[in-house]
């Protein structure tokens, strides 16, 4: 099977050498993926040179929700600019918010009470496991799977509710604080966490029965579109597109912050670097989540959930940073302050971005349909890259 | 390509195990609500576009226009106006406008409001065909009207 596999892909190889002869002979034709199509997510456009099936060039257009996030961080508060993170990339709007609250208690050294430590891995976990839901039914809608988004759906819509009872917000949530999350989880949470810990095991069993060991997810998936450990780092690619690489590099381990040094999980890996590894990777990944949800559950201490912050944040000049590992990947916020209310520089380091753009590369030479693969694989969230 | 009997045999069992899931999932208890006939009750954190408390005593709002909401809104999207009425200790609100468009629901007008004189409605069936009703929405009146 590999065998077969690795012929076909050399090739097409072989033939990429010859396509540029093609593209040469003007024998090729443009074809744009999205800005609205339905593999894209969201409105990114791709424009794809083709040689009949094959893809010569791949040249993503982002750009089209563009909304200057970081512009408009330059012109508020901090404690105002608070809403926009949860946007940015609206699945994971958590971790978000976790980096630029990380950032203003790092900078202004504010003490967040061990509580709300607990409380925000425990949401972060949440997070996490919801949106690789998102990812897990979209992706397999790209591969032509329908029914998968359903199960994944269901399963999801339990993190909401359990998200909104207690943040009041479905998707941008808005619940950390400087110093803490703003309002405590009560027993209600508490038990429907534990509820959904024990109900989420068996269906990660179920997807891997149903959608793992099948076969034409299998065919679909190995040995297609492999994404070297060399090439993640070239481009900068983090999260799940360099975990399925090979590299153990995850911020939970590598730059620990919040209270993961203290809880017990493993960063899975797996050093294929095909679309499948990708995929097995952040399948892994949410049985993780369960793991450190569990743990972070058992160790809730008692305690407030709002440590002291001043009214008016004032962080003192300086260059500062903050970076958390967000569903996609690392997601970094630097904020240069002049000592004002307001600061002076926000970058928003998106991991969508970095990912994003090794997919021109990473296409050389590929078919259309496992293309499209290989964009499914890298999960990429549109806002997020254009921020 | 010829097909292994190896892979004709895995393909088989693919398809059993599918069938299988998908029958046991057809007993399961059904988890869609019929939307527009049947409606879930939001918690009670949900976070709808923000209102008026009543103050129990006097039934009139409790806010005392100090603008601190208006500052703290990241959109502006919120304008109030007051007046210090005699023989009153605190101002009284007289215009409280909130333009819902621009809103973000982050909560920092609640958090901020030294009186406790805002909270989240409830209220999340919001839709409209016009922008007017939600441009500017007057929560002074909406207190009165209810
Ligand atoms: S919830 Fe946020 S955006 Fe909306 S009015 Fe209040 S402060 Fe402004
Ligand atoms: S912060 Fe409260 S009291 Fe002050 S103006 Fe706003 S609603 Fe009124």
């Amino acid at each position: 099977m590999r065998f077969i596999t690795l012929c076909v892909r050399t090739l097409a190889v072989s033939e990429s050498n010859f396509i540029s002869a093609a593209e040469h002979a003007g024998e090729t034709f443009v074809l744009n993926l999205g800005p609205q199509h339905p593999a894209t997510h969201g409105v990114l456009r791709v424009k794809l040179t083709m040689d009949g099936e094959y893809i010569t060039r791949a040249e993503p257009v982002p750009g089209y929700i563009h909304r200057m996030h970081e512009k408009m961080g330059e012109n508020r508060n901090y404690a105002q600019f608070l809403p926009n993170t949860s946007r940015i990339d609206y699945l994971s709007a958590m971790h978000y918010t976790h980096a630029f609250v990380g950032v203003v208690e790092r900078a202004a050294k504010l003490e967040v009470p061990p509580r709300a430590e607990y409380i925000r891995v425990i949401t972060s976990e949440l997070n996490r496991i919801s949106s690789h839901l998102v990812w897990f039914g979209a992706f397999l809608l790209d591969l032509g799977g329908f029914t998968p988004l359903l199960y994944a759906f269901d399963d999801r819509e339990k993190i909401l509710d359990l998200l909104e009872g207690i943040t009041g917000s479905r998707l941008t949530y808005c619940y950390y604080r400087f110093g803490g999350v703003c309002n405590d989880i009560d027993d209600e949470f508490i038990r429907g966490t534990r509820a959904f810990l024990e109900e989420m095991r068996p269906r990660l069993k179920l997807y891997r029965e149903l959608v793992t060991d099948n076969i034409i997810l299998r065919k679909r998936l190995i040995d297609i579109g492999p994404i070297s450990a060399e090439l993640c780092r070239k481009y900068g690619a983090t999260g799940p597109v360099i975990r399925g690489a090979g590299v153990p590099y995850d911020v939970r381990r590598s730059e620990p912050y919040s209270v993961y040094p203290e809880l017990d999980f493993v960063v899975p890996t797996h050093a294929e670097g095909d679309c499948m590894a990708r995929y097995l990777v952040r399948m892994e990944e949410m049985g993780q989540s369960l793991r450190i949800i569990e743990q972070a559950l058992d160790r809730l201490p008692e305690g407030p959930v709002l440590g002291k912050a001043p009214k008016t944040v004032k962080l003192p000049p300086g260059d500062y940073c903050y970076a958390v590992e967000a569903a996609r990947g690392r997601f970094m916020v630097r904020v240069i302050s002049d000592g004002k209310e307001i600061p002076y520089r926000v970058k928003l380091r998106a991991p969508s971005f970095s990912n994003l753009s090794l997919f021109e590369e990473a296409s050389q030479g590929m078919m259309l349909p496992d293309a499209l693969a290989v964009m499914g694989s890298l999960d990429l969230v549109i806002p997020d890259i254009d921020r | 390509m010829k097909h292994s009997p190896r892979q004709i045999i895995d393909g088989f069992w693919s398809l059993l195990t599918g069938m299988r899931i998908t029958l046991g999932q057809f007993f399961k208890p059904t988890v869609t609500v019929q939307y527009p006939h049947e409606s879930l009750k939001m918690p009670t954190r949900f976070r709808g576009h923000i209102v008026f408390v009543r103050d129990p005593e006097t039934g009139k709002s409790l806010c005392i226009a100090c603008k601190a909401c208006e500052k703290a809104c990241p959109s502006d999207c919120i304008v109030v106006d007051g007046i210090k009425r005699e023989g009153e200790k605190r101002k009284s609100v007289t215009d409280f406008k909130l333009d819902f468009t621009k809103c973000s629901l982050c909560g920092s007008c609640v958090e901020v409001c030294p009186t406790d004189a805002l909270e989240f409605s409830r209220a999340y069936n919001l839709a409209s065909v016009s922008k007017e009703q939600f441009h500017c929405i007057d929560l002074v009146k909406r207190l009165e009207q209810e």
